[in-house]
C-alpha cells in the first residue's frame, strides 16, 4: 500500500485546492470525498434529463493567487474576463436598472444624478473593500504570537489606511460596522439600486440590510475579483463545475490521488495528534498530516469527537453560527423566459428581485422566527444561454438563489417546501409572465436539503456564519482560526475558516501555505 | 435607619405572586444545612461563616479543643455544604478520564481518589474528590459549582450529570476513635475499609455510603445519606460516639488539620480559574503541587496540551511548597523572600502546629525559588504587639508535605482507640 504524507478530507473547490498545493510542495496527498463527484456545492449536475445546474453559479471571487499558484488557466480554466455579467435590478413596472461591467461600472436606467452618485458611491466602496482585501487574503493575524510576516502584512493594512487620507480614513471606520441600508440610503435614492446593495450585503448570511454590520456582507463580495476587475462577476462556460474541474485537473497533474465515494467516518488521534482516518467503511489511512475541507463543527464534533479536544474548545465550536437562509431553485424550461424589460444582454446576466431595501428587510423578518419569507428575494441566472451545453436544443435553464428561507423551518420543510415553491413562483411570475408554463421541472433544495447533498451542516453558504463575530481571528473559533488546530497536525481547509465561502479558493491555498510553513 | 422603613422584602406578597419559588433563593441569604438543627443546639460561640452560601459553623466551643478533638478524640463536621455531582452512564468512566487530570480507569468501584480539572488552558478549575461508587456511578466532591462545565464536558458521552449538594448530606468523623464509633455504632464491616475506600451501609431503612477519607491527615470517615436521614444518621453517630469523647466542631479546627496534612484548599492556598481576574493568578496542576495528577498517557483530557508544552517548554511560573520557619509565630499571609531582599512568593497558609511541634506553612513562590532554588529564603511576619507591629525576618526552610504522618491514618485493621 501506497504512504501518504498527507489526507485532504472533502473534494470541495477549497479541499482539492489544498490538496493540489500540497502536492506541488512534494508531499504525497489522497483526497477523500464523500460523494461521487467532486466540487461540493460548486459541481454542476444534471436535475432533469438533459438539463445540468451548479449551485453556486456566480464566479466573483476565485482568487488570482490560486490561479496562479496551481496554473489553473494551464490546467483548462477560462476566465471569462472580457464577458462580465451585468446585474439587473427587475422592477415590476419594466424599468429595471443595470449596473454594467464589474459591479456599475456604469449604470443604465437610472436618472444622471443618481448614475453620478453610483459612480462615487462604488468608487468609495471598492476602495474601502480594497483596504480590507489584504485582511481577506491572508492567514488571519495571530494577535499572541505574530511572525514577522504578519507584523508586516498588518502595517501595510496600517500603511494603506494612512494612504486613505484623514477624511476618507475616518469614513472609512464610520462605516466598517454600519447597516448597508444606512449607507445606501446616504448616497443614493434609487430604491432597485438600494434594494440591489441590500440584497448583495446580506446574500448568504442571517442578516437584513438593517441588521448592524450588513455593509461588511458587501465589503466581502467586492473584494473578489476577476481578472484583476474588482466587484466583476461572470457565469463560468461550463458552469461552475468547470472551475472545479481545472483544479482537479491540476491537482491530479501535482499527483493527488483522489478517491470519491469514500466518506471519512473518524479522524484518528493519538496523543493529540492526528495520524490518519477511518472511512464509513471501516477502512483506515494514515498520514502525518489531516487537512479537513469540510466543515468545522462536523470535523471536530463527529470527526475528531469531544473526547480529543477541550470543553472550552468544544463550546466555541458549538456555537458557530451556521443555520443557513439561502435557497436554490433550479428550473427546466422549454424555452427562455422573458424578464420584464430586460434586453437578452441582460438575460445573459444576473437578474435580481429586490425591489428596495425595505422589502429585502421586510422579506428577512420571518426568518427571525423559522418561517420563510412570503415575497422572497432572489438572484435569478440563465447560465444556459451563455453555455447551451447545460440544456437541451431551445431550452432553458433557471438557477436562483433564493432568500430568505430558515434553515430550522418552524413547520419542518416538508410542509413548508411547497409552499415556499409556490411563494417563488408566484415572485418570478410577477417579474417574468408566463415563466409558470413553461416549467418543465422544478427542483428546490432548501438549506435543509443542501446539507443533506453537500453534507454542509446548515445549509451554510459560508459552512458558517460570515458575521463580524465570526469572522479573522474568531473564524471558525478562536484556537482554530490560522487553519492549525489543537490537534496536532490536523489542519481546516474549508469555507468555514478564514476568509469564508464563495468559489475563491483562500481557505484551501492559506491552509496548504500553513501547512507547509508547519512542516506539516 | 429609615423611620418610614419599606417591609421587609419577605413580607411584599406582590414578588411573590410573580415569582417560582425557585427564584425567591435571594431572600435567604444563607441556607441551612440538613444538620442544622443539631448544630444549632451545640452552637455556643455563634461563630459562624459562609461556606458556598451555607452557614457554617468556624467554631462551636472552642477552637482550640475542637482542634483537640481531631487529633485525640473523634470530631463530627458537617460537609453538606461541599458541591456534590452524581455523574452516571456508560460513558462516565471515559467522561471522567477527559474531565479530570488522574486516569479513573485505575479508579476501582468502592474506591476514592482525590484529583483535580483544568480548564482548555491548564488551569486548574478546582480540586475535589471523585467516589466511584459502581463500574458506571460516581460522586465528585468540590469547592466550587461546576454544572456548565460539566455539562458542556459531556457533550458527545454517554453520561447524565445530575448536581447533588442539596439531596445528600454529609458528614466527616475524623479523629482517632472515629473507627471505633463507626463500630459501636452498629455499621458491621466497616473495619475491612482500607484508606480510600467506600462501602454503602444500611441506615434507617436505606443507606449511607461510607468512605475512609478526610481531609485532617488522620484516621478518619467521610458518610454520605440523602437529605432526610441525615439527622438520625447524626443522632447514631453521636449516641454510639458519647463515650468516645465525640465533638461536633467547626472550620478553624479542621483548617488547621488539613494544614497539618499538607492539604490545599481552593481559593485559599491557589485562585481557581474562573475565580481569578488576574492572568497572572492562574495556576497549572504543576504550580500547585498537583503535578502528580497529571497522566499524560492516560488519554486526552481538558488542557493535556498546554501542560505537556508547558513542562516540555519548562515555562512553568510558580511551584507550591511547604515551609517550615524558625520560630512559634505563625507566618500567615507573609512575604517570602530570597537573601531577604527579592520578593519571590507569599505564604497562603500558616499555623503552628501543635502536633508536629513546627511552625509551618504553604506557599506559593515564582520558579526557580522553592524549586530549584531552595536556600536563603525568609519570610517577613508582621506580629501585632499591643497595637504595634513587631516586623520579624524569618529563615524559611522547604520541606515536604504532609507536615505530620500519622500511621492510624492508613493502619489496616485500623486500630481501635
Ligand atoms: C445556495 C447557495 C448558493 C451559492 N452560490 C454561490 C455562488 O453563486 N458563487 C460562489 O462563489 N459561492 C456560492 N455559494 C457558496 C459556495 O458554494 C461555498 O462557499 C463553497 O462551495 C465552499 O467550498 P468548500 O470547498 O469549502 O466546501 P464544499 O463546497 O461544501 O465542499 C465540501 C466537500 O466535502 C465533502 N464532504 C463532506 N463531508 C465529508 C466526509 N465526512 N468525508 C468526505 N467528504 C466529505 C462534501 O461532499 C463536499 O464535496 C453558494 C452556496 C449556497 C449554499
Amino acid at each position: 500500500m501506497t504512504s501518504f504524507d498527507a489526507i485532504v478530507i472533502g473534494g470541495g473547490h477549497n479541499g482539492l485546492t489544498a490538496a493540489a498545493t500540497l502536492a506541488k510542495s512534494g508531499r504525497k496527498v489522497l483526497l477523500l470525498e464523500a460523494a461521487g463527484e467532486l466540487g461540493g456545492a460548486a459541481r454542476t449536475e444534471e436535475f432533469a434529463p438533459g438539463f445540468r445546474v451548479s449551485t453556486a453559479h456566480l464566479l466573483n471571487r476565485l482568487h488570482p493567487e490560486v490561479v496562479r499558484t496551481l496554473e489553473l488557466e494551464k490546467h483548462g480554466l477560462v476566465l471569462p474576463k472580457g464577458q462580465l455579467a451585468p446585474s439587473i435590478a427587475l422592477s415590476r413596472d419594466g424599468k429595471p436598472l443595470t449596473l454594467h461591467g464589474a459591479y456599475g461600472e456604469s449604470l443604465s436606467g437610472a436618472s444622471a444624478p443618481e448614475a453620478a452618485a453610483w459612480q462615487e458611491l462604488r468608487a468609495q466602496l471598492l476602495r474601502y473593500a480594497g483596504i480590507l482585501k489584504p485582511l481577506l487574503t491572508r492567514r488571519p493575524p495571530d494577535l499572541g504570537n505574530m511572525s514577522l510576516m504578519e507584523i508586516s502584512a498588518f502595517a501595510m493594512t496600517g500603511l494603506s489606511l494612512r494612504r486613505l487620507g484623514k477624511e476618507d480614513m475616518r469614513d472609512f471606520l464610520r462605516m466598517l460596522l454600519m447597516n448597508v441600508s444606512d449607507v445606501a440610503d446616504e448616497h443614493q435614492e434609487d430604491d432597485r439600486l438600494k434594494g440591489l446593495l441590500a440584497f448583495d450585503a446580506t446574500l448568504g448570511s442571517h442578516l437584513g440590510p438593517r441588521s448592524p454590520t450588513s455593509l461588511l456582507g458587501l465589503y466581502y463580495r467586492l473584494a473578489g475579483e476577476i481578472g484583476a476587475q474588482p466587484g466583476a462577476q461572470a457565469l463560468p462556460a461550463g458552469g461552475m463545475g468547470a472551475v472545479v474541474a481545472a483544479i482537479e485537473r491540476a491537482a491530479k497533474a501535482a499527483g493527488v490521488s483522489i478517491r470519491t465515494e469514500a466518506p471519512v467516518a473518524k479522524i484518528l488521534v493519538e496523543k493529540g495528534r492526528s495520524v490518519g482516518v477511518v472511512l464509513a467503511s471501516g477502512e483506515e489511512i494514515r498520514a502525518r498530516t489531516v487537512v479537513s475541507g469540510i466543515n468545522p463543527r462536523s470535523t471536530f464534533l463527529d470527526l475528531v469527537g469531544t473526547r480529543e479536544i477541550d470543553t472550552g474548545f468544544v463550546r466555541r465550536i458549538k456555537n458557530i453560527r451556521m443555520k443557513g437562509d439561502a435557497a436554490k431553485l433550479h428550473l427546466a424550461l422549454d424555452r427562455p423566459p422573458e424578464f420584464l424589460g430586460v434586453d437578452a444582454a441582460g438575460h445573459r446576466g444576473r437578474l435580481v428581485i429586490a425591489p428596495s431595501a425595505d422589502h429585502v428587510e421586510r422579506a428577512f423578518n420571518p426568518a427571525k422566527y423559522g418561517e420563510f419569507s412570503p415575497e422572497p428575494v432572489m438572484e435569478i441566472t440563465l447560465p444556459s444561454l451563455a453555455d447551451p451545453t447545460l440544456a437541451p436544443d431551445g431550452a432553458c435553464v433557471v438557477s436562483a438563489v433564493v432568500q430568505y428561507a430558515p434553515y430550522a423551518l418552524k413547520e419542518g420543510w416538508e410542509a413548508g417546501k411547497p409552499k415556499f415553491l409556490a411563494a417563488i413562483m408566484a415572485r418570478l411570475e410577477l417579474f417574468a409572465p408566463g415563466v409558470g408554463k413553461l416549467v418543465r421541472h422544478a427542483e428546490l433544495l432548501t438549506p435543509a436539503d443542501i446539507e443533506a447533498r453537500y453534507r454542509m451542516p446548515g445549509g451554510h453558504w459560508h459552512h458558517g456564519e460570515l458575521q463580524a463575530d465570526q469572522m479573522l481571528m474568531s473564524r471558525p473559533a478562536l484556537g482554530a482560526a490560522g487553519y492549525d488546530t489543537p490537534v496536532d497536525g490536523l489542519f481546516l481547509c474549508g469555507a468555514g475558516s478564514h476568509p469564508g465561502g464563495g468559489i475563491s479558493g483562500v481557505p484551501g491555498l492559506n491552509a496548504a501555505r500553513r501547512i507547509i510553513e508547519m512542516r506539516g | 435607619m429609615s423611620k418610614t422603613a419599606a417591609k421587609p422584602l419577605a413580607e411584599q406578597a406582590i414578588v411573590q405572586a410573580a415569582h417560582s419559588p425557585a427564584q425567591l433563593h435571594f431572600r435567604t441569604l444563607r441556607v441551612d444545612t440538613p444538620f442544622q438543627p443539631r448544630i444549632d443546639a451545640l452552637m455556643k460561640t455563634n461563630d459562624w461563616y459562609d461556606w458556598g452560601g451555607y452557614r457554617a459553623p468556624a467554631s462551636l466551643w472552642d477552637e482550640e479543643l475542637e482542634y483537640f478533638a481531631i487529633r485525640s478524640q473523634a470530631a463530627l463536621f458537617d460537609i453538606s455544604p461541599m458541591v456534590k455531582y452524581r455523574i452516571e452512564g456508560p460513558d462516565a468512566e471515559s467522561f471522567l478520564n477527559r474531565l479530570t487530570l488522574r486516569d479513573v480507569a485505575k479508579l476501582k468501584p468502592g474506591r476514592v481518589h482525590y484529583t483535580a480539572w483544568c480548564d482548555d488552558a491548564g488551569h486548574v478549575l478546582d480540586d475535589g474528590t471523585l467516589f466511584r461508587l459502581t463500574e458506571t456511578r460516581f460522586r465528585l466532591c468540590c469547592q466550587e459549582r461546576h454544572l456548565p462545565w460539566l455539562l458542556d464536558s459531556a457533550i458527545g458521552f454517554n453520561v447524565t450529570v445530575t448536581e447533588e449538594t442539596e439531596a445528600i448530606a454529609a458528614l466527616a468523623l475524623q479523629g482517632p476513635t472515629s473507627f471505633a464509633i463507626l463500630r459501636e455504632a452498629g455499621f458491621a464491616g466497616v473495619e475491612r475499609l482500607k484508606i480510600f475506600d467506600l462501602a454503602e451501609f444500611p441506615h434507617d431503612g436505606g443507606s449511607v455510603v461510607i468512605s475512609r477519607t478526610g481531609f485532617t491527615g488522620d484516621l478518619g470517615y467521610e458518610l454520605f445519606v440523602p437529605a432526610d436521614l441525615a439527622l438520625s444518621l447524626w443522632d447514631r453517630l453521636w449516641q454510639a460516639g458519647e463515650l468516645r469523647g465525640i465533638r461536633a466542631i467547626g472550620y478553624t479546627a479542621l483548617n488547621r488539620a488539613r494544614l497539618e496534612a499538607g492539604l490545599i484548599v481552593a481559593n485559599a492556598d491557589f485562585v481557581t480559574a474562573e475565580h481569578a481576574i488576574r492572568a497572572d493568578r492562574l495556576r497549572m496542576p504543576d504550580e500547585i503541587g498537583l503535578g502528580f495528577m497529571v497522566d499524560l498517557e492516560k488519554g486526552h483530557f481538558n488542557g493535556r496540551r498546554v501542560i505537556a508544552q508547558a513542562r516540555s517548554k519548562d515555562t512553568l511560573q510558580h511551584v507550591l511548597v511547604g515551609l517550615e520557619i524558625e520560630g512559634n509565630i505563625p507566618a500567615e499571609h507573609a512575604i517570602v523572600y530570597h537573601r531577604q531582599k527579592k520578593e519571590v512568593g507569599l505564604v497562603s497558609a500558616a499555623i503552628w502546629s501543635p502536633m508536629a511541634k513546627r511552625n509551618i506553612a504553604l506557599a506559593s513562590l515564582q520558579r526557580p525559588y522553592g524549586d530549584t532554588a531552595t536556600d536563603d529564603l525568609w519570610v517577613e511576619i508582621y506580629a501585632m504587639r499591643e497595637l504595634k507591629y513587631e516586623r520579624l525576618m524569618k529563615r524559611a526552610k522547604v520541606v515536604a508535605r504532609p507536615f505530620i504522618k500519622l500511621d492510624r491514618r492508613t493502619a489496616s485493621p485500623p486500630a481501635e482507640f
